[in-house]
């Protein structure tokens, strides 16, 4: 039998070093050091990244999120070439649900703040009526053409006392993006335009062209990804949203809502949803082994269903005008004040939300332009995107962007959807909650978040 | 020799008298003397104060307002409402529940498999370097690294776990979407990157334990497990009660990997239905997503207040332990 292992020795006990009596100087030299410690740990963290300014040569931040394109389509790179004094880092967050939170502790704190700041369509009212001040008013600045922008897309950066905090940049018109193969194989049409007719109109249509796909389904396809995708594209395509219009959050009480919510719950019960959350990884996976046949469609999710599907899947897709033109997602592009750098950041927000570089960002990734002489220019009308073949993606797009009804986005628009979709609607595909239960249970939450 | 090096007194005559200490010496040196410890200590808690208790001191005067984390200059006094709301909010509870089930689901099997493994490297293997350093890599590995591997493991449509289940014939789970399998899930990952470092925390108490009270109970007929229960375990019992406090911290501040593991869309609210929600993330809910930095610094307080609970129920148990033991 063997006993548990090493034991080294008993409890010795050193014995305690005697104490000499240090010099005074010693113990002025720990107080010196003390004060060194304490320094040293007060002064971390308020460095940031910005070289000191010299003249010559200055760093500017881009703080974004998800794929704005410049990068991609070389706009950054051709700045830098064309402003040699000018070093552009583009700080990127994969989620806006996690980038946003951030940008808001790093302006309540004033520090960790890009020189420009992207803002999605979703907040941008929020961070006009609460935050503007903290904000260079861009409406003013060198180069930039207000009267250029889609009137409704600069009228949601801009404050009642006229200041323009947001430069817009891309809109989202919506389509629907479909599975010409899956559709074929569930004996529903393929070309573009049958396709759009068996939903013109009407979303209530949508559900049931998809009951038709899943009686007739591929074995483990949907016909549609999310309730909570569906949601969301019949909210986007009404002119009155969660706010009644004039500023006051009255989501209960929208008939646009209302139907959606039916239409998106009668989807799970019907079972044409695959019950996947958007924007998550198994959502991504989903696009690869084609789960489901449609996806509502903004233009930037073009990018989003081209990379993810993956090259076996080139050429399956195509794009259907939606039920009812509508629009989902956008960005504005702001400089806080907090910025070392706000001349050449606002220099650098006007050029890249001016129609050429607009134009270019969307033939590179599809983030279809907010300002209209871009959307009129022929390389945006023209425009094919490569992994959906002879798709006539910027004649679709463009049109659709023309069709848009203004509305009224409100403060707490974001966190009402994202508690609807993410919470309420997803609670129900995957715990089969009760439908008027889980909106009680939303209504409760917002009420309680939405309140001082 | 050295008798001769020191020059010798004459006796009778008396020393010269020391030269008289310079007062200002003098005080100099007994100033240093008592006032030099405090400063070593000092730099310790000069940062403790400015970075531990301004900022829970500064926490607690938060949560008596309301606080909008976007106009944050902006504070209105609330009282203890925000106290009494959180008693009113069927989230808190929930996330109470949650904190409390997924802690109970990770700590125990967590604490108890660091014990076995512990029990394992005592012995003289091979390799016993190689296995006490491979224990600590998963504490190595950041949370972010691991929470995102493990997100894909449990994978609903193509994850290793639900293939690995298919393959036994045994259905398919939808792990994020359910209530208790997402807290396993969550749990797993928690297990996974602190059983090595507690483990090594055991194997360090086990190798102080005396050689000759194993021979002794050898001598009367135990067994290894035996040993184990009755040597093994009760004189290391102080290190298992610090682990058991330090791992109970740890799980009622459990924080990143949840987050982590619902992703960027339901992170922050624990799940679609708020089922694996713990109390960190209630507050980050609350505190950066509503912007109610006052709730959510009540909140932390609320967390605070458990803790110390527990601490004293802790002490408590110890002290009727002893008293009966000892009595």
């Amino acid at each position: 039998m063997r006993n548990p292992g090493t034991t080294h020795g008993g409890r010795a006990t050193a014995p305690l070093p005697v104490r000499k009596v240090p010099k005074p100087l010693l113990s002025a030299a720990t107080a010196a050091l003390g004060a060194l410690l304490v320094a040293g740990c007060s002064s971390a963290g308020s460095g940031s990244g910005g070289a000191a300014a010299s003249d010559s040569k200055i760093t500017l931040t881009v703080g974004d999120y998800g794929t704005f394109g410049y990068k991609q389509a070389g706009l950054f790179d051709a700045y830098m070439r064309e402003h040699p004094g000018i070093t552009i880092v583009e700080h990127t967050v994969e989620q806006e649900t996690d980038y946003y939170p951030a940008l808001q502790t790093h302006l309540a704190s004033g520090s960790g703040l890009d020189d420009i700041q992207a803002v999605e369509v979703g907040r941008i009212a929020q961070v006009v009526k609460k935050q503007a001040n903290k904000f260079v008013d861009l409406g003013k600045a060198d180069g930039v053409d207000k009267g250029a922008f889609l009137p409704w897309k600069s009228q949601q950066a801009s404050t009642t006392d006229g200041r323009t905090i947001g430069l817009g940049t891309d809109i989202g018109p919506m389509a629907i993006c479909y599975r010409k193969d899956l559709f074929q194989q569930a004996g529903l049409p393929t070309d573009r335009e049958e396709v759009a007719k068996l939903w013109q109109g009407d979303w209530a249509k949508f559900v049931e062209t998809g009951k038709q796909y899943q009686a007739k389904a591929p074995a483990g396809t949907f016909f549609t990804d999310s309730a909570g995708g569906l949601f969301n594209a019949v909210v986007s395509s009404s002119t009155t949203q969660y706010d009644n219009g004039s500023g006051q959050l009255d989501y209960k009480n929208s008939p646009s809502v209302k139907n959606a919510w039916n239409l998106a719950t009668g989807a799970v019960q019907a079972g044409i949803s695959a019950g996947l959350k958007q924007f998550d990884t198994p959502w991504y996976q989903a696009f690869a082994n084609s789960k489901f046949a449609t996806v509502a469609c903004p233009s930037w999710m073009t990018a989003i269903v081209a990379d993810k599907s993956g090259s076996a899947n080139k050429g399956k897709w195509d794009i259907a005008t939606a039920p009812a033109a509508g629009n989902w997602g956008g960005s504005f592009l702001t400089v806080p004040k907090a910025g070392k750098h706000q001349k050449e950041a606002e220099a650098l927000a006007a050029w890249l939300t001016a129609p050429a570089q607009q134009a270019k960002v969307f033939t590179t990734v599809g983030n279809l332009p907010s300002n209209t002489q871009a959307l009129g220019r022929p390389e945006v009308q023209n425009a094919h995107l490569d992994f959906f073949g002879d798709t006539p993606t910027g004649r679709i797009y463009a049109a659709t962007a023309q069709s848009i009804q203004p509305t009224v986005i409100g403060e707490w628009d974001g966190l009402v959807k994202d508690t609807l979709t993410n919470g309420a609607l997803l609670s129900i595909e995957q715990h089969q909650s009760d439908p008027a239960k889980a909106w009680g249970n939303a209504v409760k939450e917002i009420d309680d978040k939405v309140s001082d | 020799m050295l008798d001769e090096a020191v020059p010798a007194t004459p006796l009778g005559r008396p020393r010269p008298a020391p030269p008289p200490p310079r007062p200002w010496r003098a005080r100099l040196y007994r100033w240093d003397l008592k006032a030099s410890p405090y400063l070593y200590v000092a730099p310790f808690f000069l940062c403790f104060l400015a970075f531990g208790l301004f900022p829970l001191l500064y926490t607690g005067w938060v949560s008596l307002h309301s606080v909008d984390l976007q106009t944050s200059d902006q504070m209105q006094w609330r009282g203890f409402d925000n106290y009494t709301r959180l008693l009113h909010d069927d989230l808190f509870w929930n996330a109470l529940r949650n904190t409390v089930t997924v802690g109970l689901l990770s700590t125990v099997p967590q604490l108890l498999m660091a014990l076995g493994l512990a029990h394992l490297l005592n012995y003289r293997l091979r390799g016993r370097g190689f296995f006490r350093i491979a224990m600590l890599a998963p504490y190595a590995t950041s949370i972010a690294a691991a929470t995102l591997v493990f997100t894909l493991l449990f994978g609903r449509d193509y994850g290793m776990v639900n293939w690995l289940l298919g393959n036994l014939g045994l259905g398919h789970v939808d792990w994020e979407g359910g209530t208790w399998t997402s807290q396993i899930a969550v749990s797993t990952i928690v297990t996974w990157r602190w059983t090595g470092y507690n483990a090594l925390i055991y194997l360090a108490a086990m190798q102080a334990v005396p050689h000759d009270l194993y021979e002794a109970a050898a001598l009367d007929g135990a067994n290894r497990w035996q040993q184990f229960r009755h040597v093994t375990v009760p004189t290391i019992r102080p290190t298992i009660l610090f682990t058991v406090v330090v791992s109970g911290i740890g799980a009622t501040q459990l924080f990143g990997e949840p987050l982590l593991f619902g992703g960027g869309a339901t992170g922050h609210s624990g799940g679609s239905a708020h089922q694996y929600q713990t109390l960190g993330l209630y507050l980050y809910d609350q505190g950066w997503y509503a912007f109610h930095l006052g709730r959510a610094a009540a909140v932390a307080w609320a967390m605070l207040l458990i803790l110390l609970a527990i601490g004293a129920l802790n002490l408590a148990l110890v002290r009727i332990r002893r008293s009966r033991n000892g009595g």
